[in-house]
Parts: C-alpha cells; sequence; structure tokens
C-alpha cells in the first residue's frame, strides 16, 4: 500500500515537471505543422500544374524528402544548414519537420484535387473560369473537406515525431523526460508519463478530428459519416 | 452567320470521333442534333467550348476562332453557355451561390448585382424557393434547371446543351424542356443533343443527323423526322421512336 502511494507521488512529481515543457512540444508541431500545410499546399498543386518542370520540381521534392529519415533531415538542418546560414535549435526543428510532413501533405493535397471528378473542372470553364479560379473556387474547397481527416491525422504524427528534435537539445517533452530520467535514474517511471502524456495529446486530437469531420460534412456529399 | 464550323475532325487515338463535320449555325436558331450512341454529338459539343482538342478544321463563334491551346481561350468560352448530362453543379455552394459565382469572379458583378440576376433566372426557372438548397437536397429536374440557371446567367451567346434530360424520369424531363423550350421561344441560338424526338420536332428550326462523325442528313424537323432520305437515319428513327 505504502508502496503505491508512494510510486503515484513519483509518478505525479514527474509529470508536474514535465507538463511545464509540453507546451513546447504543441508549439514545435503547430509550427512544423504550418509550414507543411504551406508546402503541402504549394506542392500538391505543382504536382498537377500544366508546366513539366514544375510538375517534376514538386515531384523531386515529395521523392526526396519522402525517401530521407526524418532523423537525418534534423541534422541536416541543425548541423549541416545551420551551421552555414546560423539557424537555432527550433528555426532548424522546425524546418525539418515541416518540409518533412509537407512532403506527406503535398501528395494528400494532390489525391483530394484528383479526387474531385472532372465534370467540375469543365463546368467552371464552361462558365469562363480560368484554371486558376477554377483551382480556387471550386476545386480546392471540396478537396479540402475531402482532406481534412487524412491531413488531421498528419498532425497527430507531426506531434509524435516532434520527439525527434529533442536531439538537437531542444527542450519539449521527450528532451526534458530524458533529463529527468537521468538526474534521477527513474527511467521507467519517466518514460511511462512521457508516454503517457503524449497519449493523451494524440487521443484528444484524434476526438477533434471526430469534430472536424462531421462539420465539415456537407449534406450529401463529401465526408462519409458513420 | 453566328457558328461556323468548317472540316472538323477530331480523333482519340485511332477513333475519329468527327470526320470532317461542317456546319453553320444562325443567330437565334435552334438546333437539334441526334444520333446514335458514339457517333459524335458531345464531341461536337465539346470542340465548340473548346473543352476537347481537334485535329484538322476550324470552329468559329462570332468571328472568334476556338482554340484551346489560346490563352484568353476562358474569355471565349463565357460566351458559351453549356449544361451537361450529369448537372456538374458544385456540391459545396448552395443553389443562388452555384449561380453567383463566375458572375462574381468571370463577370466580375456585385454580389447585389449577381444576387438579382440569378434571383431573376431562378424564378424563371421556377426554383426561387430553393435558393438556399445544396445541389444534394435537389431533385435531378431541380438540379439541371439550376445548371441552366447558372449558364443563362453568364449572359451566352449561345447555349449547348448535352442530353440534359437523359438522367432524368419522365416527369421530369418536361420540366427541363419546359425551361429550354421558353429559352427558344425568346431568341436563344441553341444546339440540342438530344433523344427526345418530340421536343425536336415541336421546337428546333433544324434537325440534325450524324453518325460516324459526319451530317448525314439535315433539314427542317418534318422533313429529317417525318420524312428522311437516308436510310441509316430511317434505321435510327424507327429505334428511337
Ligand atoms: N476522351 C475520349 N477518349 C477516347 N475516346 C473518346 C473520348 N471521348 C469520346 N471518345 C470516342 O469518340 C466517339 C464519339 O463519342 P461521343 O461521346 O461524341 O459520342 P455521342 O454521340 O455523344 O454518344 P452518346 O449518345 O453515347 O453520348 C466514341 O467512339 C467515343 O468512344
Ligand atoms: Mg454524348
Amino acid at each position: 500500500m505504502n508502496w503505491i502511494i508512494e510510486q503515484l507521488g513519483i509518478l505525479s512529481k514527474i509529470f508536474y515537471f514535465l507538463i511545464q515543457v509540453v507546451h513546447w512540444t504543441i508549439i514545435i508541431s503547430i509550427l512544423a505543422y504550418l509550414i507543411a500545410l504551406v508546402c503541402g499546399l504549394v506542392f500538391g498543386v505543382a504536382r498537377i500544374a500544366n508546366n513539366r518542370f514544375i510538375r517534376w520540381l514538386a515531384g523531386a521534392y515529395i521523392n526526396v524528402l519522402r525517401g530521407v529519415p526524418l532523423l537525418v533531415l534534423i541534422f541536416f538542418f541543425y548541423f549541416g544548414l545551420g551551421k552555414i546560414i546560423n539557424l537555432d535549435r527550433l528555426v532548424a526543428g522546425v524546418l525539418a519537420v515541416g518540409v518533412c510532413y509537407g512532403a506527406y501533405m503535398a501528395e494528400i493535397f494532390r489525391s483530394g484535387i484528383e479526387a474531385i471528378d472532372y465534370g467540375q473542372h469543365e463546368a467552371a470553364m464552361s462558365l469562363g473560369m480560368t484554371r486558376w479560379q477554377t483551382l480556387r473556387h471550386i476545386i480546392l474547397p471540396q478537396s479540402f473537406r475531402i482532406v481534412v481527416p487524412p491531413a488531421a491525422n498528419e498532425f497527430i504524427a507531426c506531434l509524435k515525431d516532434s520527439s525527434l528534435v529533442s536531439i538537437i537539445g531542444l527542450r519539449e517533452l521527450t528532451r526534458a523526460g530524458r533529463e529527468y530520467a537521468n538526474q534521477y535514474f527513474l527511467d521507467f517511471q519517466t518514460w511511462l508519463v512521457v508516454g503517457l502524456i503524449y497519449l493523451i495529446l494524440t487521443l484528444s486530437l484524434t476526438r477533434l478530428v471526430k469534430v472536424l469531420e462531421k462539420k465539415f460534412a456537407v449534406h450529401g456529399y463529401g465526408v462519409i459519416k458513420k | 452567320m453566328m457558328v461556323v464550323i468548317k472540316n472538323l475532325v477530331c480523333r482519340f487515338g485511332n477513333i475519329t470521333a468527327l470526320d470532317g463535320l461542317s456546319l453553320d449555325i444562325d443567330k437565334g436558331e435552334v438546333l437539334c442534333i441526334i444520333g446514335p450512341s458514339g457517333s459524335g454529338k458531345s464531341t461536337l459539343l465539346r470542340c465548340l467550348n473548346a473543352l476537347e482538342d481537334f485535329q484538322e478544321g476550324e470552329i468559329s463563334i462570332d468571328g472568334f476562332k476556338i482554340d484551346r491551346r489560346h490563352k484568353e481561350i476562358h474569355r471565349i468560352r463565357l460566351e458559351i453557355g453549356m449544361v451537361f448530362q450529369n448537372f456538374n453543379l458544385f456540391p459545396h455552394l448552395n443553389v443562388l451561390e452555384n449561380v453567383n459565382l463566375a458572375q462574381r469572379v468571370v463577370r466580375r458583378r456585385s454580389l447585389a448585382e449577381a444576387t438579382f440576376i440569378s434571383r431573376k433566372l431562378l424564378r424563371k426557372v421556377d426554383l426561387e424557393d430553393k435558393i438556399d438548397a445544396f445541389p444534394g437536397q435537389l431533385s435531378g429536374g431541380q438540379k439541371q434547371r439550376v445548371a441552366i440557371a447558372r449558364a443563362l446567367a453568364m449572359n451566352p451567346r449561345i447555349m449547348l446543351f448535352d442530353e440534359v434530360t437523359s438522367a432524368l424520369d419522365p416527369e421530369m424531363t418536361g420540366e427541363v424542356l419546359a425551361v429550354m423550350k421558353q429559352l427558344a421561344h425568346e431568341g436563344m441560338t441553341m444546339l440540342v443533343v438530344t433523344h427526345e424526338i418530340a421536343f425536336a420536332r415541336e421546337v428546333a428550326n433544324r434537325v440534325i443527323f450524324i453518325d460516324e462523325g459526319r451530317i448525314v442528313e439535315q433539314g427542317n424537323p418534318e422533313q429529317v423526322l417525318n420524312n428522311p432520305h437516308n436510310q441509316r437515319t430511317r434505321d435510327f428513327l424507327g429505334k428511337v421512336l
């Protein structure tokens, strides 16, 4: 009985210690995700551009970044690029995660755009809309609804992978966990709590995604309702 | 001549969809195009609206040459209204927004002006009470009438209809044909691909029978529908009547 109370005390102490840095995990994930959204949109649209060179460029971006481990990207941005153009840890870490997820987001956006019936393009064009107007007013708004669930899931993955930036010394959840474990030799308890906090974050995000899916569902169209 | 089509050839791989087709259309003329499946009717309309590339010949509408690769082709397209068999309404926009959108972004009308025009057109197709509905909430006939209003809102010089009633029940077919009949009476230039022989007989100034990418027979409805000279026309009419 005493042992249990003692352990609970330790766990809650760890929890309070870690909860003070959890906002860094959230900030890093959100910033990286915003970069990913922009890259994803730009390269996803570029992937289906008329211009062959632009298409090729977008394809190259997607294939290269998806083909390299995120950890290596982080090293490259921080130790490689960072030393040349002087990036601090936060910028390098966020950029690395952002452009990496941008490649995944680009594929999600591309498939979202391609999922729209070609008749929609034709109807818009027959009304005199340019390609860009068609994309902006007809295709993308419909694609967004399709893209919301997979794109939101990417945020969850992004949040988990943000733990990798701990390796360049960014003091977020995982990094703080390592410090705590090393200082008090409480590896088992510390990593248990770290995992638990990630789990709380990801499970609440999963709930949020469900809500978003409902919100973006339009009568007789789009996201399938369960 | 409003529309001049000269020796139009359109191929898909080794299929020749249009095989040297020539056709002139006058302003205010209502032309019905009939013909078997795969004869090139849709392809003809799509070439007119620069939705399809063609390999030979030329098309001009009011003196504008139709060229899909031209940078400003969208400016010519807005002069040509098109209504599709499967409606192609924008599902994420309500009825009013469907009719408003292109007026706003293409014709650059103000919201008030666009809405005024849309309401007028929706009243005309008898759908003013559905203004806030989304396409998913409409019947096929209602969708098609919205699509017609949407095309008319751009003040096109000519309207193309590609089997716009083929996906509809008979009673809904009636309500859509009624709208088209009214348009014809108002003097709209119309090119109508249809299997509705009764409609062609009543409304068309001229009926064209197309087979294998060529005009086999044309003339007034009386002549083509009641006394076809060509055996292929007779066979076709025998099947659909
Ligand atoms: N995008 C395309 N790719 C390949 N072949 C095509 C394409 N569009 C049309 N065709 C072919 O061209 C020919 C003419 O087709 P089109 O759609 O114009 O016929 P249609 O007269 O409209 O027939 P229907 O009454 O069935 O609509 C057909 O043989 C068709 O298979
Ligand atoms: Mg057809």
